[in-house]
Parts: structure tokens; C-alpha cells; sequence
């Protein structure tokens, strides 16, 4: 190694070290500053780590997990909304969605992906920037219900090295009835909008999620949706998979099981087809909605497609509306299908007994004003289950002008007109119940003894909606006790059941003159059943005041109405039917004898099979709920 | 020629120091290149070491003096190599810095021309004989940094000829340069700057900038620095522990066992090992900084401050642009990363430092 030198000698050293020392103080300073200089570097860059690695310890970790670990998400399945019996209404199909990450995402990228997914480019940046202030982990579905083309797209290129910003995941696609079918009462599903999102409602959701936009499927949107599980894996730089760090696997949304029946359902649609209008079918004795339909409809699953724009535009545009729900949303005059809850009044202030009689000379002067019957001819002397069996206008105009608009406002109000029903739907419409303090209130302006005279027979400032009028008849034939009207089954109606003090004789006394309108020569006698157990008041209401048509010189077709209720003892189903411009309550009277007619055989069906397995002989069941001396179906 | 004094009188801390980085070095290199299949660099580096040891005991063995007869020469022969590659990187696309010596050995001539600048410029200074710099002297000072600076900024290579500048700005330290000389030159290089802007590339250009604001474009130039800075920031403390420094292992951070190896480190060691590390070079420079002080000539002192310069530069560079303080430039962290012509260059200078000691009390 070095060897020590043995020449050099120690004096020599000493001189060579003074030497050296004056050298020193030549560089003695310039050394001194070099260190100075080396002691401010090292100072800086601790400091710099301090600060980096102490005081922005948090940020910079935070930065580093979201750098690795990825997570996909897993939709849940929404749950499948089943009618009484358990058949399936709306199901789930398999599919398949894209999702753009958008952490990764590389401004060039979207052109060639919007190509190749059939996206409207500028819709896709606009969308994009709708979710701009969103993290930026949180994936957006691109598109769902791939092709299959597009699926080979999105699989072909989500490799690191073409479009890392494509997911391929997993969907359950919503499947809905075609035609038309109850698609008010079931809603649609569709992407969350950014109001929605800040909405408490949605607390849960993401951009991109489904939920429900209306009727059942935005009514029961928490108990549908499920919740979505995700898959967690550490990715490298490439966005390579590494090692899977956490699975949680989705929870499908729990199904709902409606009071609907799909059987009464489809005899209700098909009865409907091609018209305007709406019919409601609920059991009195629960308020359970056998069948809610609403015509003109739309097809749910083009709603809830990706073609939206051009049927949403179609049924926004569409002078027919086709997106009101008419069954709990067409606010209209009920015409005379109001009259039992005026002969309800009546009776029950003692003003009117059953054997009152009203003569009708096909009109009712009243104070120079002359108020026509329907029959022109007149019904001559009237007793108020005739008047209901005839729908004689004089008689109502007369028990209305003696009994005045705050008693009948006082028994239909009982009754659930001017109110919402409280049917699990949303945008419910509440009808128009006029009174004094009503129009007072209203219209500033005083009550006069004509605007009575109208309502009496269910036009004037009266409307309601054909699911108030079906409730309305239900709680009457119930003898006073109204069940709120609800779709989804066990979901304890009887809580929210109003009951009034009402003597059950008026109640049977207008059961009767209902009976009569299809089975006593009334003015439905052509819907009759054979058995007589189906019964109903027909209502043909005009639209506008004749005065107002004669102004313009137009012709509005009147609206038919109809409700029923059977059997005519112990009533199990109430239906309520509107046909707008369908000129002829009698007409509408029709349809609800088809739904009725189904109730029943099912029924019967249903009973006959039992009855068979046991070997007991099929019977009408006997009256039970009202008491002694009425009538039944044989003594008629 | 003298004769060094023995082995007692090697600079054993400076020694102890450098292996013990070294050391560190190659652990590191270990541990972010091991979830690599095959990998096998820091054993390749455990070699580079040993060499260097070598490498160091020969450089040690030669008195400083004869190399300072030979630096001329050096100088030319090493000018005339870098203008060839300059020439050869010119007609070949990209970069062309290395020298292949076959077996995969491949050597960076930039690398050790700081080396030759270091005992041209201590040459030099020895050669003066006024206590103060004179302007013409001041010139040839400036025009021996700045031929292989420019020829290697051709080639391109920024960031090894940024450590040219350290070499001069001892030299003119030591040759005494007056405070009306350093205002001009300060003068001069403020209206050089920004022709030396338009000269750059646009990639070089965008990572000087880039430092100052990562986020502008964490796609592209900030990139590195982004990853980087994430890298030290989640070391924390006590850092993440060897191999479990996440960013490296999943590869998010690039160069993590050459340029950025002091990221990684920091991501595994945490501000623990960071002050540990950074308290070795610490005391590497300031033993080095003794040796100049004990430097038997002005040479040696020369030598022994260029080569801290040099060092200091590094360090300051590579530790800076790891944690965004300073801009990036291609600078390996002296004994850490990863390649043969760092670690021989490092024990060469050191090599010369230590020989400068052991002649201490020679002349």
C-alpha cells in the first residue's frame, strides 16, 4: 500500500508545513466560504424535506393512494316491482355499461371514443362538464346497454396503451312492459341530473347512477335501489392490475310487491286503448289499487333508453299530454257521478229523507235562471233512489239549493274530495272542493245560490280526479269508513283509514239508487251483469259552460265518467272511470263493467278451485258488514 | 515525485463516509428494482464499488503532481472525444453520451471531464503568479470551463455540464478574482441568459420551468417531479420501510434507481433517513473541505475545493430537483444512483482528495 517515505526528514516537514501555512492563509478565507455555502445548502434542503415530508405529510399520502389504488364500481341490480300475486311487471336484464375514468382521461381521447361508442361527441363534452366539479375519481357511465359491436370496441381498447380510460362493467338493464302498460303508475328510471344530486333525497347516489324519475320507481326509489358494491386494486403506473384489495359485492334493491293485479291491470289497458282517460280499481275494504291506468301513455323503455331525446321531445310536444297521469293528476268536473255524495248530504242533515220527492219538469227556475234536466221531457215526481237511478238533475238542483254548498261541502270533504288521497305516487292532484269560505278564499268573491245549484250536480267550480272519486265511493260503500288509496301491498293502510259517524241506512238507501242506474232502468242498463252485483253512477259533464261553446262557436264533446262498486252487498272492488270527450257516462259505465266483470270471474275462478279441492259448493258470499234488513242480491 | 506517508495517513472517515453512501446506494437500488424480474443492478453496482476502491487506491498511489503535468494532455484528448461524440450525436438522433468499452461496459466521457477540468484548472492556478486575476487570465480561465461546457451541452446533455460551472466558480474563488471582474461577469452571463433560453430545447426548457408548478402539466415535463414529490411527501417521518415504498414499487415513479434514487429513499426511509443521508454528505464535504485546508500547495487545495464544488453541486441538484426545489436536470446523486461512471468518477475525485492528504506534509 503507500509506503511512508523514510527520506524525508522532520526539519524538512516543518519548513514544507510553514510553507503550506502561508499557502493557508492565501486560500484560508475562500475554504471558509465554501463551507459556509455547503452549511446554507444543506440547511435549504432540510428544510425543504421538512416541509415536505412533516408539514405536508397528509396531502402528499392522500396524493399516493389515489395514484394506486383504483376502485370500479359494481351497480346493484334495482328490485323488480311485482303485481298482488307475485308476476313480474318490471324485471332486470343483463347488460353491459361503459365507464370513463376520469382520472385518466386524455382530452384526445374523447373523439375517437365517442366514434366508436355511437356518442354525440359534443353531448359527451357536455356532459363532462356538467360533472367538472365531481372528483375526479369518481367514474362516469359513459354508455349503457352496449351492442355487442360496442362492447368489442370497449374491450379492444381499454388496454393502457389505447383508451386507459375505458371500464367495461357489468349492468342490470331495467325491462318494462311494452305498449303502454301502466307506465304512469310505474315510472322510469334515468341518470341522476345535478339538481337531483344535491338533493337529500339522493345523498347517496353519484353522477351517473340510475334512479328513479317518476311514478313507483321514484316513489319507492330507496327501497328499489340496492347497494352498489366496488372492486378496490392496485394498479401501477400503466394502470396495470397488480393485486385486488378489496371486493365488496353489490346488494340488488329489494323488489316491491304491489296491491296492483295484472290481470285487472291488462283488462283496464286493453279497455282503454285509443281513448283519453283514466280508470282506477281499488278494494274499499283496504285501499289497495287493484288497477291505475292513464291514457295516452308512452313506452317506458324508450324512455329509459338511450334514444330518449327523441321520444322525450314526442311525448313533451304531443298536444294530448301523454305524460299526465290522469288517474290521480286530471283535475275535471265528475258530473252526476257526484250525486250520491250530495244525496249523502242530504240525508245526512235531515233536510232529505228516503221518501222525499221532488217533482221534474225537465228544468228548475231558479231566481230567473233556468237550470235544464238532462231529460227534457222531465222525470215528473222524483224520490232520491229514482233521482240517482235516473241522474235527475232537478232533484239534485233542489236538495242543493235547500241544503246549501257548505253541507255538501262538509260530506264530500268527509268523502276526500278537494284533497290529495295520499296514493303512494308522487304529483298527486288534489281537485277542487268549493265552498264559501272556498271562493271567498279563492276568488274573492261572495257564494251565490246558482254556483250551488251547479255543483250539486258535479259541475260549476267542482273538479276532482278519478282516484278521488273512487276512494271517494269506496269509503262511502263502506259505510263511512275511507282506507287512503295505496299500491304497494302491506303497507298498513288501516292506520291511515278516516272514518265519520254516518247512518247506515243513507248509506244503503244510495247503495240502492246506485244499483238501479245499470240494474233498476237507470241510465247504465246496458252494463248490467246478469247476477246484478254490478252497480255505478254514470256522469257525462261538460267540459264548458254551454254559454262559453255557443261564445266560440265550438262543440266540446262531454266527459264520460262512470263509478261503480260490486258486489252490490259488501263491496270489494270500487272503479272509477274517466273518458275524456267520450260524450256518454253510460259508455264509461262499460269499461268499468269489463273490470268489474274481471274481478269477479277471477274471483268466482278462484273459489271454485278451492271449492273443489274441498268439496264445498261455490257461494256468493253472504252480507256480513252492514246490518240486518238489507237487501240482498235475491230479494232485489 | 514524493511519497505518500502510509496507510495510516489514508483519509480513512472520508473513506468510511463514501462506502457507507455507497452502501446505502446499492441497498436502495435493491430494493426499487426488485420487483423487476431478473434484476440484477445492485449487484452490477456492488461491482461498480468495489472498482471504485480500486480505483481509489491507484489515484491515491500517484502523486497529485504528476497528474497535474499530465492535465494539458487530458484535457485535449478528453476536448477532442467530446467533439467527436458531438459530431456523432449531431448525425445520430438523440443523445449520444456513452462510449461503449465492450461487455456492456460503457463509459460517459462528460463525466470525467469534470475530473480533467478540476486538475486543468488547479494546473492553472499553481501556474499564477499574481496574487490577483488579471483580465486575461480571467479569459483563459473561462475559456477552459466553457469548451466542454458547450460541447457537452450539444450533445444534449444540460445537466452534466451544469456541473462544469461549479469547477470555474472555485477557480475563479481561489485565483482571486476582484470584485469589479465579478460584477462584469455577472453582467455578461444576465445578457447570455436568455440567448442560452431561446438555444434550449423545448423539452429542457419545459423541465426548468416545470419545477415551479408540477401540476401545469402532470401529463408530460411534471410528471417526475409530481411522482417524486408524492414519493418524499408519503416517506414521512419514518418512511414507508425498504421495499414498501409504494410509489416505486408500482413503478409510478420513473429513474427511481439513477436520477431519483434519493426519492425512492426518501419514500422508504422517511425525513429520518433523509437527514441521515444528507448529515453523511454533510460530512463528506467538510472532511474533503479539511483536506483543502491541510493541502500542502495551492493545487491540492484547488483540487480538493473543486472537487467539493463539484460534489456540493450535485448533491444540492439532485436532493433539490427529488423534493421540486430545484429544476431537473439529468444529475445522478454522487455514490447513490445507479452507474459505473458515477461511482468511478466519485472515488477518482476522491481518490485525488485523499492523495492531496496524504502529501500534506510533502511538497
Amino acid at each position: 500500500m503507500f509506503r511512508a517515505s523514510g527520506r524525508a526528514g522532520r526539519e524538512e516537514y516543518q519548513e514544507r508545513l510553514s510553507l503550506q501555512r502561508d499557502e493557508g492563509k492565501f486560500a484560508q478565507g475562500k475554504i471558509g466560504l465554501l463551507q459556509y455555502v455547503t452549511v446554507g445548502v444543506f440547511l435549504f434542503l432540510v428544510g425543504g424535506y421538512w416541509n415536505l415530508q412533516i408539514r405536508n405529510e397528509d396531502v402528499y399520502s392522500l396524493k399516493a393512494e389515489r395514484n394506486r389504488i383504483k376502485s370500479f364500481p359494481i351497480p346493484a341490480a334495482r328490485g323488480k316491482i311485482l303485481d298482488r300475486d307475485g308476476r313480474v311487471i318490471v324485471d332486470n336484464h343483463s347488460s353491459f355499461s361503459v365507464l370513463l375514468s376520469r382520472e385518466n382521461l386524455q382530452e384526445e381521447h374523447l373523439a375517437p371514443i365517442a366514434e366508436g361508442l355511437n356518442l354525440d361527441y359534443e353531448e359527451l363534452v357536455a356532459r363532462l362538464n356538467r360533472f367538472r366539479k365531481r372528483p375526479k375519481y369518481q367514474a362516469l357511465i359513459l354508455k349503457q346497454e352496449l351492442t355487442p359491436a360496442e362492447i368489442a370496441f370497449v374491450e379492444s381498447h381499454r388496454d393502457p396503451d389505447t383508451f386507459p380510460e375505458l371500464e367495461l362493467i357489468h349492468t342490470e338493464r331495467r325491462v318494462y312492459p311494452g305498449n303502454g302498460f301502466a307506465a304512469h303508475m310505474l315510472g322510469y328510471v334515468g341518470e341522476i341530473s345535478e339538481s337531483e344530486l344535491n338533493q337529500p333525497e339522493f345523498v347517496k347516489n353519484q353522477p351517473g347512477d340510475l334512479v328513479g324519475k317518476t311514478g313507483l320507481e321514484r316513489q319507492y326509489n330507496d327501497i328499489l335501489t340496492g347497494e352498489d358494491g366496488q372492486r378496490q386494486v392496485l394498479v401501477n403506473n400503466k394502470g396495470e392490475e397488480r393485486r385486488v384489495l378489496g371486493f365488496k359485492a353489490a346488494v340488488p334493491g329489494e323488489s316491491i310487491q304491489l296491491t296492483i293485479d295484472l290481470d285487472l291491470q291488462t283488462v283496464a289497458e286493453l279497455a282503454m286503448e285509443g281513448k283519453r282517460g283514466a280508470v282506477v280499481a281499488l278494494d274499499p275494504r283496504n285501499g289497495e289499487v287493484l288497477a291505475l291506468t292513464s291514457r295516452p301513455s308512452y313506452d317506458l323503455s324508450k324512455l329509459a333508453s338511450r334514444d330518449r331525446g327523441a321520444e322525450w321531445r314526442e311525448i313533451t310536444t304531443n298536444p294530448e299530454k301523454p305524460l299526465l297521469n290522469r288517474a290521480i293528476q286530471a283535475q275535471l268536473a265528475p258530473g252526476s257521478t257526484f250525486k250520491p255524495f250530495v244525496a249523502l248530504s242530504a240525508l245526512e242533515s235531515g233536510e232529505v229523507d228516503e221518501n222525499t220527492s221532488f217533482g221534474c219538469g225537465g228544468g228548475f227556475n231558479f231566481f230567473g235562471r233556468y237550470f235544464h234536466c238532462h231529460k227534457k221531457s222531465g222525470h215528473g215526481g222524483t224520490s232520491l233512489k229514482k233521482a240517482l237511478a235516473q241522474s235527475c238533475d232537478v232533484y239534485f238542483y233542489q236538495v242543493g239549493n235547500r241544503i246549501g254548498i257548505d253541507q255538501i261541502a262538509k260530506w264530500a270533504e268527509i268523502a276526500g274530495f278537494g284533497k290529495k288521497t295520499g296514493i303512494d305516487l308522487p304529483a298527486e292532484a288534489s281537485g277542487t272542493l268549493p265552498s264559501t269560505k272556498w271562493k271567498i278564499r279563492a276568488l274573492r268573491e261572495r257564494w251565490y245560490g246558482g254556483d250551488t245549484i251547479s255543483v250539486s250536480i258535479g259541475q260549476g267550480y267542482l273538479t276532482a280526479t278519478p282516484i278521488q272519486l273512487a276512494h271517494g265511493m269506496g269509503g262511502l260503500v263502506m259505510g263511512g269508513v275511507w282506507h287512503t288509496p295505496h299500491l304497494r301491498k302491506g303497507d298498513a293502510p288501516q292506520k291511515a283509514a278516516r272514518k265519520a259517524e254516518i247512518d247506515l241506512t243513507h248509506v244503503r238507501t244510495i247503495m240502492d239508487g246506485v244499483c238501479d242506474v245499470v240494474n233498476g232502468g237507470g241510465t247504465a242498463g246496458r252494463s248490467r251483469l246478469p247476477n246484478g252485483e254490478f252497480c255505478g253512477k254514470t256522469g257525462t259533464a261538460q267540459i264548458a259552460s254551454n254559454e262559453y261553446q255557443k261564445a266560440k262557436g265550438i262543440r266540446l264533446k262531454d266527459n264520460a265518467w262512470f263509478v261503480a262498486f260490486a258486489p252490490r252487498v259488501n263491496p270489494e272492488i270500487v272503479v272509477s272511470v274517466l273518458w275524456e270527450e267520450g260524450e256518454h257516462g253510460p259508455d264509461a259505465a262499460l269499461i268499468a263493467r269489463d273490470v268489474v266483470k274481471a274481478y269477479l270471474d277471477k274471483r268466482a275462478r278462484k273459489q271454485y278451485s278451492q271449492g273443489a279441492g274441498e268439496g264445498v259448493q261455490v257461494k256468493l258470499e253472504q252480507p256480513a258488514g252492514l246490518s240486518s234488513g238489507e237487501r240482498t242480491a235475491e230479494n232485489d | 515525485m514524493t511519497e505518500s506517508r502510509g496507510l495510516r495517513d489514508v483519509d480513512w472517515t472520508m473513506l468510511l463516509i463514501a462506502l457507507l453512501l455507497a452502501g446505502i446506494g446499492i441497498l436502495q437500488i435493491y430494493s426499487a428494482t426488485q420487483s423487476e424480474e431478473g434484476s440484477s443492478l445492485w449487484w452490477k453496482q456492488l461491482i461498480f464499488v468495489g472498482a471504485g476502491l480500486l480505483v481509489f487506491w491507484v489515484i491515491s498511489h500517484f502523486d497529485y503532481h504528476s497528474f497535474l503535468g499530465q492535465a494539458p494532455y487530458l484535457y485535449v484528448v478528453f476536448t477532442v472525444i467530446l467533439f467527436g461524440l458531438m459530431i456523432f450525436s449531431r448525425v445520430v438522433l438523440g443523445a449520444k453520451r456513452w462510449i461503449s468499452l465492450g461487455g456492456g461496459m460503457k463509459l460517459q466521457p462528460s463525466e470525467f471531464m469534470k475530473i480533467v477540468l478540476v486538475l486543468f484548472m488547479a494546473r492553472f492556478l499553481a501556474d499564477l503568479k499574481t496574487e490577483s486575476l488579471d483580465n486575461v487570465d480571467l479569459m483563459k480561465l473561462m475559456g477552459i470551463v466553457f469548451m466542454p461546457f458547450v460541447l457537452v451541452n450539444l450533445q444534449p446533455d444540460l445537466g452534466t455540464s451544469l456541473c462544469y460551472l461549479p469547477v470555474l466558480a472555485v477557480g475563479l474563488l481561489l485565483a482571486g478574482m476582484n470584485r469589479q471582474q465579478a460584477v462584469v461577469l455577472l453582467l455578461i452571463v444576465m445578457l447570455v441568459l436568455p440567448v442560452g433560453w431561446f438555444v434550449l430545447k423545448d423539452y429542457q426548457r419545459a423541465r426548468l420551468t416545470s419545477f415551479l408548478d408540477p401540476a401545469q402539466d402532470p401529463q408530460g415535463s411534471g410528471y417526475q417531479v409530481l411522482q417524486s414529490k408524492i414519493a418524499v411527501g408519503s416517506g414521512g417521518m419514518w418512511g414507508a420501510g425498504v421495499t414498501r415504498g409504494m410509489q416505486i414499487q408500482l413503478q409510478f415513479l420513473p429513474f427511481a434507481h439513477t436520477d431519483f434514487i434519493f426519492a425512492a429513499f426518501a419514500e422508504e426511509h422517511g425525513f429520518i433517513g433523509v437527514v441521515t443521508v444528507l448529515g453523511l454528505y454533510f460530512l463528506l464535504l467538510m472532511q474533503i473541505l479539511q483536506n483543502a485546508q491541510t493541502a500542502p500547495d495551492r493545487a491540492g487545495t484547488a483540487i480538493c475545493m473543486g472537487v467539493a464544488g463539484i460534489l456540493l453541486f450535485h448533491v444540492l441538484e439532485n436532493v433539490g430537483m427529488v423534493a421540486g426545489l430545484m429544476p431537473v436536470a439529468g444529475i445522478p446523486l454522487p455514490l447513490m444512483s445507479y452507474g459505473g461512471s458515477n461511482i468511478l468518477s466519485v472515488f477518482i475525485m476522491l481518490g485525488l482528495v485523499n492523495n492531496v492528504r496524504l502529501r500534506r506534509f510533502l511538497l
